[in-house]
């Protein structure tokens, strides 16, 4: 086991994690910074240069393919890479280890062919070949574009767009675009680029079809329904806060969000977050959060207040995404009774319907209890059934048994 | 609201099912009151072994009776308890510890458990995982592992097949005559059953029970690498010792194919918080692989902690409890809840309803701590580990 030590250690090498990285190193000061992707800039945004630009700075210590499995101690991390363990401690710790995907079960969601929105994309990234394909992108808020973008610059054929929103409330959203004119140039620019592209509001996946591979897709448009042969169906209903670590630490969470003051304080001491973790607000909030973040840790209170007064532009933002994009009762009756929620064990809807709570479904049916550690169907319950799921045992990423028993010089064996 | 029963349970981990189902069976009214999850307690917390320990002659009673029990209704448990007769192997890494396998062996066989005195030679092609070095073993063959919280449901059910209530609630305190819950109902009972573990105290601050803390690591699953239960034969010092901390080398092969990693024993003065204690865990999982090395490469993909309900002589308290007309306790039983479950019921039901037990309860009796002239059995074991 390694034994690392920084002042300040940032979990997440996106577009928050490498803006206050950026500050503190500009400052002198050494910085951590970890990522469980190969390289840093983030999994949405990924700013490649951004990281690359940082990557040989003398005080950075920057480990990518690497995940903070536990937190052990006070001020301490427990990493792991394909290298090995490592105990990393810290003076000062910014959380910004972003969001994932909310996927959410219906009838077909596990036939091969059914991916995640941005599931789809990183496969494109790593080489599948989509040339040809015919592709449905479903589920709902803006990166349901760029992911439809970027399938086109694959070559994917993308015959459908289906948005769950209703059309009131997606211009309602787009018309108020203006209050943030990059996001507004943004959208025009995917619009343009998507032109060709049919893109359907208030439509969303009912079944995905097929014996043991996709072949078509049935799709509900208000009372209508279309049956669309297709390749790939790519679905994903917005995205979620990674908030294990940040419960692992202690910190407070709220709403589905790490709870943060106005210069990015946790509820813990020492402890800062930024990006996603805050709220579902895109890259600029998330470069603005961690920003503000830099500044406070290297003392520079004045201008990290004077920064935090451009935030509650971007909370806006992230509120007119919520309230825009929020999700249609009818997402969340889709699963039938044989449907699967937990993939990992393997628990169908059917069984959960019978639980009152997500403990007694983790502990009478197993859902939750596989290696994704209830990331996914964890997720859905708190959409499906209200569930609140508020705990997750450590660790915080499945681990290698020697990675928990940390230095084996150190720990007795009698 | 009032209600009337017979008998009125407090608790629904696996010890209060298997007594609702007990009593039901003779016939009697039976309301279990319940305000978490079935079986989400101390029952939920623990690995689900099935076995013997001899640390007393009533706990040697209490458990080897225990262990039987299951072992006669195991077909009729649903797959979900994952019952699984997959025998106890202690582990003896010294002479010393061959002694005493030596000794169990005589035990077991005595009581006519069938048993196997393994060399190491045989104890490799048991089990090829474990560590070189070690002198030889005891292999349980009939001692299982299974699911408790399934257990318990299933308990649960035959009981309310039988005409047992279940009640959505927490008790507040005990009253004459019943029970006042939260939210202001009372319920009265004739007879009153305390069985909510830990909690207990909660009703009756005056119980000598102490929360020992545990814990415990799962991993993905790896069926075929391990094939019994697996316990260090230092574990009886563990688990019979008074040490404020122990460790000791206990893994289990789930019927999924994980392997559950045990044991720790803490006193927990900070009440029941179920953090992780890193540095016990740390010397728990060195432990481990100290007996099996193979482990270190594995990945772990939980950890959690659990109180076991624990009295100063590590004998449950079973029986009518004094200066309390009508309230009975069936609580206090650390880590042996699961495996003493169904004697358990079977004992205190025989009491409540005036047949002769089939043990002798009056080791379990609750109030043999506030009477100063009854001497505390001590324990033989540790003694001969130590």
């Amino acid at each position: 086991m390694r034994e690392l030590a920084t002042e300040l250690a940032i979990v997440g090498a996106g577009p928050a994690g490498l803006a206050a990285a950026e500050i503190a190193l500009r400052h002198g000061m050494p910085v951590c910074l970890i990522d469980d992707n190969p390289a840093p800039g983030g999994q949405i945004w990924r700013g490649g240069q951004a990281g690359a630009a940082m990557a040989g700075h003398p005080k950075l210590r920057l480990l990518t393919a690497t995940r903070v499995v536990a937190a052990p101690a006070p001020n301490c991390l427990l990493l792991e890479s394909a290298d090995g363990a490592s105990q990393l401690s810290y003076h000062r710790l910014l959380l910004a280890n972003g969001a994932r995907e909310r996927l959410l079960p219906f009838p077909g969601w596990t036939l091969p062919g059914v991916t995640g929105a941005g599931g789809l994309q990183a496969l494109v990234k790593s080489g599948l070949d989509v040339r040809g394909k015919k592709v449905i992108i479903a589920g709902s808020g803006p990166l349901l574009l760029a992911t439809a973008l970027s399938l086109k610059a694959a070559g994917a054929q993308v015959i459908q767009l289906a948005e769950q929103a209703s059309l009131a409330s997606v211009s309602r959203f787009a018309l108020h675009l203006w209050h943030w004119p990059g996001k507004l140039t943004q959208a025009l620019m995917l619009g343009w680029q998507l032109q060709q592209v049919p893109y359907a509001m208030n439509t969303h996946v009912r079944a995905a079809l097929g014996n043991d591979r996709l072949q078509a897709v049935r799709l509900r448009r208000g009372d209508e329904e279309i049956e669309l042969a297709c390749d790939w169906l790519a679905v994903g209903y917005g995205l979620l806060p990674n908030l294990e670590l940040a419960r692992a630490l202690g910190c407070k969470t709220h709403h589905g969000v790490v709870e943060v003051d106005h210069v990015m304080r946790t509820s813990r001491r020492d402890v800062f977050a930024a990006g996603e973790l805050t709220g579902i607000g895109g890259v600029d909030k998330a470069q603005l959060e961690g920003r503000i973040a830099g500044l406070l840790i290297i003392g520079e209170y004045d201008r990290a207040v004077a920064l935090a007064k451009r935030r509650r532009r971007w909370l806006r933002f992230a509120a007119a995404l919520e309230q825009h994009f929020s999700l249609q009762p009818a997402i969340a009756q889709l699963a039938s009774a044989d449907t699967v929620v937990c993939r990992c064990e393997d628990v169908r809807f059917g069984r959960l319907a019978k639980c009152g709570s997500w403990r007694e479904a983790k502990l009478h049916t197993r859902c939750g209890m596989g290696p994704c550690q209830g990331r996914l169907c964890g997720a859905a319950c708190e959409t499906l059934f209200g569930w609140q799921n508020a705990g997750s045992r450590p660790p915080v990423f499945p681990a290698r048994l020697d990675t928990l028993a940390g230095n084996p010089s150190t720990a007795e064996v009698t | 609201m009032n209600r009337h029963c017979e008998v009125l349970i407090i608790g629904a981990g696996i010890v209060g099912c298997a007594l609702a189902e007990s009593l039901a069976r003779n016939g009697l009214a039976v309301t279990i009151l319940e305000a978490g999850v079935i079986g989400g307690g101390c029952t939920a917390a623990g690995m689900g072994h099935l076995v013997a320990l001899d640390g007393s002659p009533a706990e040697w009673a209490l458990s080897l009776a225990g262990v039987q029990r299951w072992q006669v209704r195991a077909h009729a448990l649903p797959a979900a308890a994952e019952y699984r007769e997959c025998g106890t192997l202690w582990l003896a890494s010294s002479a010393a510890e061959m002694n005493e396998a030596e000794r169990k062996a005589a035990l077991y066989t005595n009581y006519g458990v069938s048993c196997q005195l393994l060399t190491a030679e045989a104890l490799y092609q048991h089990e090829p995982e474990l560590a070189p070095g070690l002198a030889g073993g005891l292999l349980v063959q009939d001692e299982a592992v299974m699911y408790p919280p399934a257990a318990c449901q299933w308990l649960l059910e035959r009981a309310q097949a039988m005409g047992a209530q279940l009640l959505r609630g927490r008790a507040q305190r005990l009253e004459q005559d019943g029970v006042r819950l939260e939210d202001g109902r009372c319920l009265r009972a004739r007879q009153i059953v305390v069985a909510a573990g830990n909690q207990s105290r909660q009703l009756l601050p005056e119980l000598p029970l102490q929360p020992r803390k545990g814990q415990l690591v799962i991993t993905e699953r790896y069926p075929g690498k391990i094939h019994h239960q697996l316990v260090e034969l230092g574990y009886l010092q563990s688990a019979h010792g008074n040490a404020g901390e122990s460790v000791a080398f206990n893994v289990q092969p789930r019927a999924t194919g994980q392997l559950l990693i045990g044991s720790s024993r803490q006193f927990a003065d900070t009440g029941l918080a179920d953090e992780i204690d890193w540095p016990l865990l740390q010397k728990m999982l060195a432990r481990a692989f100290h007996y099996l090395p193979g482990l270190r490469s594995l990945q772990a993909i939980r950890t959690w902690a659990g109180f076991r309900p624990a009295t100063p002589d590590k004998l449950p308290l079973l029986g009518p409890l004094a200066g309390h007309p009508g309230v009975w306790l069936a609580t206090g039983h650390e880590g042996l809840g699961v495996t003493t479950a169904l004697s358990s019921a079977e004992l205190l039901s025989s009491l409540m309803i005036g047949l002769p037990p089939s043990i002798d309860p009056r080791p379990f009796d609750p109030n043999r701590f506030s009477n100063a002239n009854t001497p505390i059995c001590p324990h033989a074991l540790e003694d001969a580990l130590t």
